[in-house]
């Protein structure tokens, strides 16, 4: 060999590691700084160490209910996935490979459909005047118009949509790692079809259902453009809040003292919870 | 004068020898198989000869060149691997031109050698077909010929065979065999099956724990082997502790009060004798044998396999089925051998 | 494997429902007649997908998202190939920690690496360029090709190229002739994946693009923020048929489940 054999992972991955260097870590830093930096109105950005941002959002109560809404529409949207996703992977997973393969085009294939796209049907469904509404109205469940637009039921339930597919992803991996004689194993021994599926099929795939849901979680707290169109600027979340203060009110060293936060809690969420998991159900598997 | 010389070759992972001053010798045109059990360190000789693996120390001597000192992809050796290796994405025929057009060996000459090899290992209608569409023994062939094809000044072959089914396998060694003879290629073997070694080989290396046990021929190996361990890895063997006794002037090896006497050079003292199950015979009178009962008979077709309860412990013996009648299971037996059936080595550790 | 039941199938066809819903709605919008946003409309009209050409500023957007995805997808896959072989070939020290940094994009919030590569580029006076956006994009889509490359990369005998250098292969020849046509499938479904990604990203794009330089989605988004009529559904609708489209043709080629599922696995 004509290089140290030592250099060469070196050499092959030096180069993404330079970019990566210059365009992830060197942002990610400069932003981290300019979270401690001054504002004012008149000033501008004056590159001054102080914490008021960070004591800003953490002790303002308005701060404080945005991020509470934030939690509690990913908490909600990751719930539902679970009860939605889990039953869907597994009916999937049961199908002849042909129907399988059809219907993985048609819940999987949206990941692909820009998520504009996705949340623009689901403002055409959610008005006084849309489908949901005179829907409601027609069976009889609702005396009057029902608007989802600007609601967090609104929000949750278009987040459900763009993100369920993340669910059925990570729980059909699952399942496909599952030995089908084990499930013939447990009805040979007497058990019903129901008491296989909670016994012996759901142990073994609640590891993938909780990577499935700290993906579904992550994306949630952090969706932007779905909250933004179907919440509005009247339903902030943590997203859509630092957003304005980059761009409406300019106030960025608040905005990315907010963008800090959203990112350490992420990060420490996804983090913390995949060690569970993986000390959790280590032993079960490999 | 020697064509390849290994000299003290030594491989260690971290602390563990792997290799151990590995000193071998081979003839020009020599067919030498490196045999042993998993982990024996056979693979890693394999793969320093071919520059896979970085020896911790020593030399490899081929033709009076270094052979550490050439860049692996130059050196001109031919390897067949245990799981072939072969290029899935190219036909069988761009397979094995692959290592002439590395050396610029011009279209029409390739595309000859190529057909003549292919003809050599009996593939001659397939050079269209993708590995994939092959069957094991087929890929074996198409293997071996991209080895072949290059001329390699040593064929290294890694445990080729072990992926066939038993009755292929035969087949493939009589016809590997074959061609190692003809085309004369210096051929270093691989390989834990004793039978593979003992059947294709000039010179048997058994190798035990990175180190070498016996280098002989396998006839040699078999009837003499340096240790218990070479005794129990070339076919099956009885191993018992006795002692050596000097009895008035004549060795006297003793097995649990069964005298016999020694073959001359026994060492007095602890030793552990070694006696081949097809080298036992069942006697009728119980004066001159040891006495046992038959636990179980196993028919293998050319042979009798009986496990035999007796007084110095279980024993194993080989009948030939050569349509006489043999004990049944549960029968009272006497077995006897001769003095020139024993293998006395003096006890180690003991 | 036993079938479905019948509350299964019931269950599935309203999943099914929920699923295409929003998606027919926007189709089924699009091709109104009528001059404002209509349901049940009556009628069909293309009128509102031939109004897209009156609207210059969402072609350009649609051709600048073209270029952007596939300069970003290309670089990321020629940084990831080599990436990819290192983590997958050898055990050096930092390897997890490249690993990590490399698929770091992922769990970084889109809006964080926006706001992070808003304040990169207007410090060193990138701010609101083509560069930039190729740039941010390479960054946000390489970890889909590293994943697909690297799955590949794992999954290859590596004494096919012993082989080929016991015959002879420099490294570079064993490379470009056996490695990289093994890993091939990898390497074109990571650069479809990653090219997805960078058509379809909005929440960071939103952050670091201009009025002069932007993209599709970032476009259409804000516009809708503004108002939502037949025309962003007539935009959306051509959208979604290309991405089926596309969805379809990807599915015959490698399978969607192995796209998603060998992506979704380690």
């Amino acid at each position: 060999m004509t290089v140290n054999p030592k250099l060469t992972p070196l050499l092959l991955s030096g180069p993404a590691l330079l970019v990566f260097i210059g365009l992830v870590i060197s942002p990610l830093v400069m932003t981290a700084l300019l979270s401690f930096y001054d504002w004012g109105q008149y000033k501008g950005i004056v590159a001054e160490f102080t914490i008021k941002n960070w004591h800003e959002v953490i002790a303002d109560g308005y701060y404080y209910e945005i991020f509470g809404r934030t939690l509690r529409i990913a908490l909600f949207v990751t719930l539902i996935t679970v009860l939605i996703g889990v039953p869907e992977a597994y009916i999937l997973n049961r199908m002849t490979p042909r129907w399988r393969g059809v219907f993985l085009l048609v819940v999987i294939g949206p990941l692909l459909i820009s998520v504009v796209a996705r949340t623009l049907g689901w403002a055409l469904l959610f008005g006084s005047t849309g489908l949901i509404s005179q829907a409601l109205l027609a069976l009889g469940i609702a005396r009057e118009p029902v608007d989802l637009m600007f609601t967090e039921t609104g929000v949750v339930i278009a987040l459900t949509h763009v993100l369920v597919p993340f669910m059925v992803l990570a729980v059909m991996a699952a399942l496909q790692r599952l030995n089908p004689d084990v499930e013939n194993a447990a009805m040979s021994l007497g058990a019903s079809a129901f008491t296989v599926w909670r016994r012996v099929v759901l142990p073994q795939i609640v590891p993938g259902i909780l990577s499935g849901s700290v993906i579904v979680f992550a994306l949630a707290a952090s969706a932007f453009a779905t909250p933004a169109i179907i919440g509005g600027r009247r339903l902030k979340v943590a997203a859509t809040l630092a957003y304005d203060e980059f761009l409406n009110t300019l106030n960025w060293p608040l905005g990315a003292a907010i963008a800090m936060i959203l990112l350490v809690a992420l990060v420490a969420i996804i983090v913390g919870s995949n060690r569970l998991i993986e000390r959790r159900y280590a032993q079960v598997f490999e | 004068m020697s064509y390849l010389a290994l000299e003290r070759l030594t491989k260690a992972y971290g602390g563990v020898l792997a290799v151990e001053a590995l000193d071998l010798t081979v003839a020009r045109g020599e067919f030498i198989s490196l045999l042993g059990p998993s982990g024996c360190g056979k693979t890693t000789t394999l793969q320093m000869i071919a520059g896979f693996v970085e020896p911790t120390s020593g030399r490899a001597m081929l033709n009076g060149t270094d052979l550490f000192g050439v860049q692996p992809n130059k050196r001109g050796l031919g390897v067949v691997f245990q799981s072939y290796a072969l290029f899935p994405h190219v036909t069988v025929a761009e397979n094995v031109a692959f290592g002439l057009e590395m050396r610029g060996v011009p279209r029409a000459e390739r595309e000859q050698r190529v057909k003549q090899t292919l003809d050599l290992v009996g593939l001659s209608g397939l050079a269209d077909r993708y590995p994939r569409r092959m069957s094991g023994g087929q890929q074996q062939r198409v293997a071996l010929a991209r080895a072949l094809v290059i001329q390699p000044a040593i064929l290294l072959l890694d445990e080729p065979l072990s992926n066939l089914d038993a009755k292929l396998r035969e087949e493939m060694q009589t016809e590997l065999r074959a061609i190692q003879r003809s085309v004369g290629t210096t051929t270093i073997l691989v390989t834990h099956d004793q039978g593979e070694a003992m059947a294709l080989s000039d010179r048997i290396v058994i190798m035990n724990k990175g180190r070498v046990e016996q280098i002989a021929r396998p006839d040699e190996a078999y009837a003499r082997p340096a240790s218990a361990f070479v005794a129990n890895f070339l076919g099956k063997t009885n191993t018992l502790p006795a002692k050596v006794v000097n009895e008035g002037g004549r060795h006297v090896v003793d097995i649990a009060g069964f005298r016999l006497p020694a073959p001359g050079r026994s060492p007095a003292g602890p030793v552990t004798v070694t006696v081949r199950p097809e080298r036992i015979s069942f006697v009728d009178d119980s004066a001159l044998g040891v006495r046992g009962r038959v636990q179980s008979r196993v028919f293998q077709g050319t042979h009798w396999l009986f496990h035999i309860e007796t007084e110095l412990g279980a024993l194993i013996v080989l009948r030939q089925n050569d349509g006489a009648a043999v004990p049944l299971e549960g029968q009272d037996v006497c077995l006897a051998w001769g003095e020139n059936d024993l293998l006395i080595e003096a006890s180690r550790g003991v | 494997m036993r079938r479905n039941g019948p509350l299964a199938l019931v269950f599935h066809a309203i999943f099914v429902a929920f699923i295409l819903a929003p998606i027919v709605v926007v189709c089924a919008v699009a091709f109104t007649p009528e001059g404002y946003l209509s349901l049940p409309t009556k009628g069909f009209s293309l009128r509102w997908f031939k109004a897209i050409l009156d609207y210059p500023e969402f072609l350009r957007a649609f051709r600048d998202s073209l270029w952007l995805a596939a300069l970003s997808s290309t670089i990321a896959i020629g940084l990831a190939v080599p990436a990819a072989l290192a983590i997958a070939r050898y055990r050096f020290i930092g390897r997890e920690a490249i690993t990590a940094l490399f698929l770091s994009p992922l769990m970084i919030p889109h809006v964080v690496l926006g706001i992070a590569f808003l304040r990169f580029f207007s410090q060193i006076g990138l701010s609101g360029s083509f560069l930039g956006l190729v740039l941010s994009h390479i960054i946000v889509v390489l970890p889909f090709a590293l994943r697909l490359v690297l799955a590949s990369s794992y999954g290859i005998d590596q004494r096919i190229e012993h082989a080929a250098i016991s015959l002879g292969a420099s490294s570079f020849v064993t490379f470009r002739r056996v490695t990289l046509p093994l890993i091939m499938p990898g390497v074109v479904s990571g650069w479809v994946l990653a090219f997805i990604n960078s058509f379809d990203e909005v929440t960071m794009t939103v952050f670091i693009a201009s009025p002069s330089t932007t993209t599709l989605p970032v476009r259409l988004f804000l516009y809708i923020q503004d108002n939502i009529d037949p025309l962003v559904s007539s935009i959306s609708a051509s959208l979604i048929l290309m991405t089926a489209v596309v969805m379809i043709v990807l599915d015959r080629l490698f399978g969607l489940d192995r796209l998603f599922l060998g992506s979704a696995k380690s």
